[in-house]
């Protein structure tokens, strides 16, 4: 599928598939061309090239009452509930009424589906006094009562606060499984996709990036910007020095990481490692951790506290990011200035395949394509 | 003078005339304003740009124009409908469907386009997706109803010219209004603008509670609720 807006490619893939009773996430930040995607897959939006099939048929640039018949076959809750003026009632029945469903069996279906979003209690209730969380709801009540084949969500819970996020994600995933409903949850936000979905897709102008589990994606990227976009901040180029039974010594300014891997010796490489993976020491035990592998002494440059969570920030000499908690950092009584003992495992570090315009934290330069 | 019975009469025929008017410029204006506001095509911001145009037209000048075209001379001439409620109709049409359609427009390009977008990904068809931009825009669409209403049944130039403003035919309250003051009776013509004024907050009454039927619980600005 291609497609093109003023001269910049929004939207390059080569294949998609996604399969009956699968619930796929597409990750990618903003502008990555998720939204276009999603748009064309339910025949809201033209393609200009490129084939989709739904179920075996061809269906772009399917036109009228055609076009009608196979998106009928689908439907989509979006980012905004974007909930038509009436009552809670007159917008989940929408979908049935444009299908002319019977009134009695629209009736029917409308009130088991408020039962299954917990609204029963709101279906007189005009659509502009709900909450955030129950016009979501609706939204997506609307959507699940025509029973598509396909459900499609274009970030439907961006906007909500974390709790009702929370909340309507697991309520929601609840509902298509047990539903066995095929559906492509788009999102910009890693948790969600990983909540929702088993099998991720993550898009980054236009083009798959990566695609697999969400284990692959988290702990396995294959591009730096996979790897930047899932959280591995520590970014850093090297060369492999020598591998002696699937560890490897890799040479990374001026520091040596022992990291599990196959390279060769002499290849370039970039490796990523996730601040979590990183424990820090208390200042005490800096002399025995002298021995260890991967273990370095590093100067406290920055704390930020992020909620419950601290990012420090590291000179190791190489530049290194790690998470702790607060309690942690007030027991090892982190702060700025002082010398703490990093260590991480050789299996924490990620061999990544360079994405050569994206600058790295430690590039040796002249480093050749990594393994 | 006029009689009691010819006021009664100019009364119905306002009522009449304005009324049907105004029905016949929604029937045209409504549909064409969601067609302008729906679809582009060649000829669009020509159409708009008279559409605007007409909104503002001096009514004196439309009643001339039409004159000259259903007088016995004019080249609808053969339909007799020079100094007949038939033309006032007609004038009042050419003053209110520019209006209607107009505010029909606007009205519609104030509501979310994405509203159309998640009708239609609900399996609506473009004309139903249209018919609920046109229910989400309802409020405008009957303040377009109003604002045409308000412009013809406060016309006296156009109607004069095109009906005669004939005593016991084609005489409205506003021709009424006119005549009574020119002939020194103010008192009784300020009597008849107080009855046109009742009609048109009548029919304003009307229109704005059918503007805000279950209006109550819908605030002006959509509550989208977020961060609960």
């Amino acid at each position: 599928m291609k497609k093109a807006f003023n001269g910049r490619t929004v939207l390059d893939v080569e294949r998609l598939t996604v399969e009956q009773g699968e619930v796929l996430s597409i990750l990618g930040p903003s502008g990555s061309g998720k939204s276009v995607l999603l748009r064309a897959l339910n025949l809201l939006e033209p393609l200009p090239q490129g084939t989709i099939r739904f179920f075996g048929s061809e269906v772009q640039g399917l036109e009228g009452r055609r076009r009608v018949e196979v998106s009928r076959r689908m439907a989509m809750v979006f980012q905004d509930p974007l909930l038509f003026r009436g009552s809670v009632r007159d917008n989940v029945a929408y979908g049935l009424k444009v299908r002319r469903v019977p009134s009695d069996e629209r009736e029917k279906r409308v009130g088991e589906m408020l039962d299954v979003v917990g609204l029963r209690d709101l279906d007189g209730a005009q659509a502009s006094t709900l909450s955030g969380g129950e016009a979501q709801r609706v939204a997506v009540a609307r959507a699940l009562v025509i029973k598509p084949e396909v459900m499609l969500f274009d970030e439907p819970f961006a906007n909500l606060d974390l709790p009702t996020r929370h909340s309507l994600q697991d309520e929601t995933r609840s509902i298509l499984l047990e539903r066995g409903m095929t559906a492509i949850f788009v999102t910009h936000d890693q948790e969600e996709a990983a909540r929702m979905a088993d099998h991720i897709l993550v898009l980054h102008e236009g083009r798959i990036a990566q695609e697999g589990s969400a284990r692959d994606i988290f702990y396995k990227p294959t591009t730096e910007f996979v790897a930047r976009f899932v959280g591995v901040e520590n970014l850093y180029r090297g060369r492999v020095d020598d591998v002696t039974d699937g560890l490897a010594r890799i040479s990374v300014d001026g520091a040596v990481f022992e990291v599990a891997t196959h390279a060769e010796t002499g290849r370039g490489v970039t490796l990523g490692l996730r601040p979590e993976d990183v424990t820090l020491v208390p200042p005490e035990e800096l002399g025995a951790t002298a021995s260890s592998r991967n273990a370095f002494v590093g100067k406290v440059t920055a704390t930020e506290i992020r909620g419950p969570l601290v990012r420090v920030t590291l000179a190791c000499p190489f530049p290194l990011v790690a998470v702790v908690t607060r309690r942690s950092m007030e027991d090892l009584g982190i702060a700025e200035g002082e010398d703490f003992g990093v260590r991480f495992k050789a299996t924490a570090v990620v061999v990544i395949r360079r994405d050569l315009a994206a600058p790295v934290w430690s590039d040796p330069g002249g480093a050749s394509e990594n393994a | 003078m006029i009689t009691t019975a010819q006021f009664w009469h100019a009364l119905w025929l306002s009522l009449v005339v304005s009324g049907l008017a105004t029905a016949i410029s929604a029937i045209v204006g409504i549909p064409l304003g969601v067609v302008l506001a729906e679809f582009d095509f060649r000829g669009r911001g020509a159409i708009l740009t008279l559409v605007h145009t007409f909104m503002g037209l001096p009514p004196v000048v439309v009643g001339v124009f039409t004159f000259l075209v259903i007088a016995r001379s004019g080249p609808l001439g053969s339909l007799h409908l020079v100094f007949t409620p038939a033309a006032m109709v007609l004038v009042q049409f050419i003053l209110a469907a520019p209006i209607i359609t107009g505010f029909t427009h606007a009205s519609l390009q104030d509501v979310d386009p994405r509203i159309g977008l998640a009708a239609r990904s609900l399996g609506a068809t473009r004309m139903q997706s249209m018919m609920v931009k046109a229910r989400e825009a309802r409020s405008g669409l009957i303040a377009a109803v109003i604002a045409g209403f308000g412009r013809v049944i406060a016309e006296v130039g156009a109607v004069t010219i095109v009906g005669g403003a004939i005593s016991g035919q084609t005489d409205t309250l506003t021709t009424i209004v006119v005549k009574l003051t020119r002939q020194g009776q103010t008192y009784l013509s300020l009597w008849v603008g107080v009855v046109l004024i009742v009609i048109a907050l009548i029919v304003n009454v009307v229109l704005t509670r059918l503007q805000s039927a279950k209006g109550k619980a819908e605030p002006e600005k959509r509550v989208t609720g977020y961060v609960s």
